[in-house]
């Protein structure tokens, strides 16, 4: 490999890689400043200046890289999946209710996007593919009650995971958000530890915008951790580097195509080798 | 960033260090926008070609006068005042194309559309799924076209659903039936692909070469990040795009992404979606999302 200096020019084009990427300017700046002390002057392969970018990266993300077990104690543990429209909210409950499956566990759905044009249809034919029974109700109906109505199934069948969809919404819409307020107040009724946890799906193409969705989302309805689709892409997702500085939400799993088995728990390194162009092991 | 332009000293001309300090704070508020940084870099080099040296009447501060290049600029770059219209001047039935990632909008936008057609220009509109890979890609559609076929005087349907048959084919039929029946415009909603998929590109690829689309439409979250050029990129290269439909400008977004895809494709952007309701699209207006995009 071509040895190089790690000189100001250097450090500047990978912060525009770090632009580029997603982590916004001033993190990646911030990055940059950091990795300079370090680093700085010294005369490295570019192979190495990566590694040791990715390594910095990678501690930031470290200590959000917290694995998603749902708690064999709790029947159901109940998981309410929220997020901006088309994030891959319905996909993903799919692919968890699949790895839940795989696991021996037993898993219910409920439909709680009422909104939207075929989406119980959608999930319903998720819950055929895994083997998952689907509680629906009617196009327009009240998601919160159909919450209540699975969340009281579940308990009574002694299910182990309880898997929630809801409508996109986008968070600075105060109406649409009051709901997601009620289905979680309405399941307490039922159940006042529950739901266990809110995840928020976030699409890795997302730019600055996702740290107001985490923001308004976290503030609103408490969410417990992420999930971030659509790393198959060109997109780096390195929005995640500013949300883990930020938030330190937990970051649980990671979507990588649009199959049941396309479902990752989230590895700070890969994902940080992935953010510097680095190939991550698949 | 208003801020920035106040801050400029006052003189007849604008010199070389007040444009770059204000270009410098232009330069964070694209990126902090998701503007794609070679589409800011090459923006900020033509205003500061443009700026640099510039007169100053006596009535507007340095700042102002900076600002008001930056805006007209971008303005210009986002396309010009002025909307620039859908395609109906070819033979009816007139093919649509709708594409872009998974997610996007593009089922939706073609419900949207249809409304539009079929409401103020009297069409009579079909809406074709392609959608072969998303579980109930083709009865969301089908159930789309239901509410506005209610809300049109039945002037839209959604062409009916055959298990099993593949894109290609369902576009023919689309647009045999379209010309049996007499359909002013077939809309084909495809399912969303990654820039990436080479298969997938290659499917589309094969549907507009049967099609012969007098729009092909990429539908863009608004929430997009810097990924917006690859995306661009690769749907313009490899497919063709007439016009962009920038989704979800109903969220707080800078909406950035707009400017890349205008950079990047050359093709117009043609509508915003603001809601997820078919009546919310509206056409573009470049100067209210220019003054976004800088956060005034
Ligand atoms: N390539 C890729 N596509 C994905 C992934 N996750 C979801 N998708 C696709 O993204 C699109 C939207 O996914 P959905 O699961 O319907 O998203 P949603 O958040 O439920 O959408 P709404 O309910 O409409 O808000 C679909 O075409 C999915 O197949 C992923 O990890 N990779
Ligand atoms: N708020 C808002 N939501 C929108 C807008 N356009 C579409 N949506 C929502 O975004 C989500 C995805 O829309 P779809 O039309 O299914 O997207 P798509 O591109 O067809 O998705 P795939 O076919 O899976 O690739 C749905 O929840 C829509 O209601 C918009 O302009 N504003
Ligand atoms: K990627
Ligand atoms: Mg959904
Ligand atoms: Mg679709």
């Amino acid at each position: 490999f071509v040895k190089r200096l790690l000189d100001d020019d250097t450090l500047e084009e990978l912060e525009d890689e770090l632009i580029a990427a997603d982590l916004g300017p001033a993190v990646a700046e911030r990055i940059i400043t950091k990795f300079r002390e370090t680093s700085f002057g010294q005369n490295v392969t570019s192979e190495e200046i990566r590694a040791t970018l990715a390594h910095e990266i990678s501690h930031v993300l470290e200590p959000v890289a917290v694995p998603f077990t749902p708690d064999p104690e709790k029947k159901p543990h109940v998981v309410l999946v929220v997020g901006v429209n088309g994030t891959g909210k319905t996909t993903t409950i799919g692919k968890m209710a699949h790895q839940y499956r795989q696991e021996g566990k037993s898993v219910t759905l409920v439909a709680g996007d009422t909104f939207r044009a075929a989406a119980v249809e959608q999930l319903q034919v998720w819950g055929e593919r895994v083997g998952a029974p689907v509680i629906a109700g009617k196009q327009g109906g009240d998601a919160a009650g159909l919450a209540y109505d699975g969340l009281k199934r579940a308990t009574e069948e002694k299910t182990d995971v309880l898997l929630v969809d809801t409508a996109g919404r986008l968070h600075n819409k105060n109406a649409l958000m009051e709901e997601l307020a009620k289905i979680i107040r309405v399941m307490k009724k039922f159940d006042d530890t529950a739901p266990h946890s809110v995840l928020l799906v976030l699409d890795a193409t997302t730019g600055q915008n996702a740290i107001e969705q985490v923001r308004v989302f976290q503030e609103l309805v408490n969410v417990s951790g992420l999930i971030v689709t659509k790393l198959d892409g060109s997109a780096r997702g390195g929005i995640v580097v500013a949300l883990a500085e930020k938030f330190k939400l937990p970051v649980h799993m990671v979507g990588v195509g649009e199959k049941a088995e396309d479902l990752r728990p989230f590895s700070a390194q890969d994902y940080a080798r992935g953010l510097v162009g680095e190939a991550a092991t698949p | 960033m208003s801020k920035v332009f106040e801050g400029l000293s006052r003189g007849g001309k604008l010199s070389e260090s007040d444009v770059s300090e204000a270009m410098r704070e232009v330069r964070l508020a694209m990126l902090e926008a998701d503007v794609a940084l070679p589409v800011v870099r090459s923006f900020v080099k033509n205003v500061k070609e443009r700026a640099v040296g510039g007169e100053v009447l006596d009535d507007v501060s340095p700042g102002q006068a900076v600002a008001k290049i930056v805006n007209d600029a971008l303005i210009e770059a986002l396309g010009g005042a002025g909307v620039v219209p859908l395609n109906l001047s070819a033979p009816a039935p007139i093919p649509f194309l709708m594409v872009g990632l998974q997610g996007a909008g593009k089922t939706t936008t073609s419900g949207k559309l249809a409304l539009r057609l079929a409401g103020r220009d009297r069409k009579k509109v079909l809406l074709a799924s392609l959608d072969v890979q998303r579980p109930a890609a083709q009865l969301q559609l089908q159930q789309l076209a239901e509410q506005v076929g209610q809300q049109t005087e039945g002037r839209v349907t959604s062409l009916a659903i055959v298990d099993g048959q593949q894109p290609v084919e369902i576009a023919r039929r689309a647009m045999e039936t379209g010309r049996r029946e007499g359909y002013d415009v077939v809309v084909l909603d495809t399912a969303g692909r990654l820039a990436i998929d080479e298969a997938l590109m290659d499917e589309v690829r094969q549907v507009r070469d049967a099609t012969s689309p007098a729009e092909t439409l990429l539908v863009v979250d608004a929430m997009t990040g810097q990924d917006a050029v690859n995306t661009a990129q690769a749907f313009k290269d490899q497919i063709g795009i007439t016009g962009v439909v920038m989704s979800r400008m109903d969220g707080d977004a800078r909406g950035g992404a707009a400017l890349s895809m205008k950079a990047v494709t050359g093709a117009p952007i043609k509508f915003t979606g603001s809601g997820e309701k078919v009546s919310a699209l509206e056409e573009f207006h470049p100067e209210r999302v220019a003054g976004r995009i800088l956060g005034l």
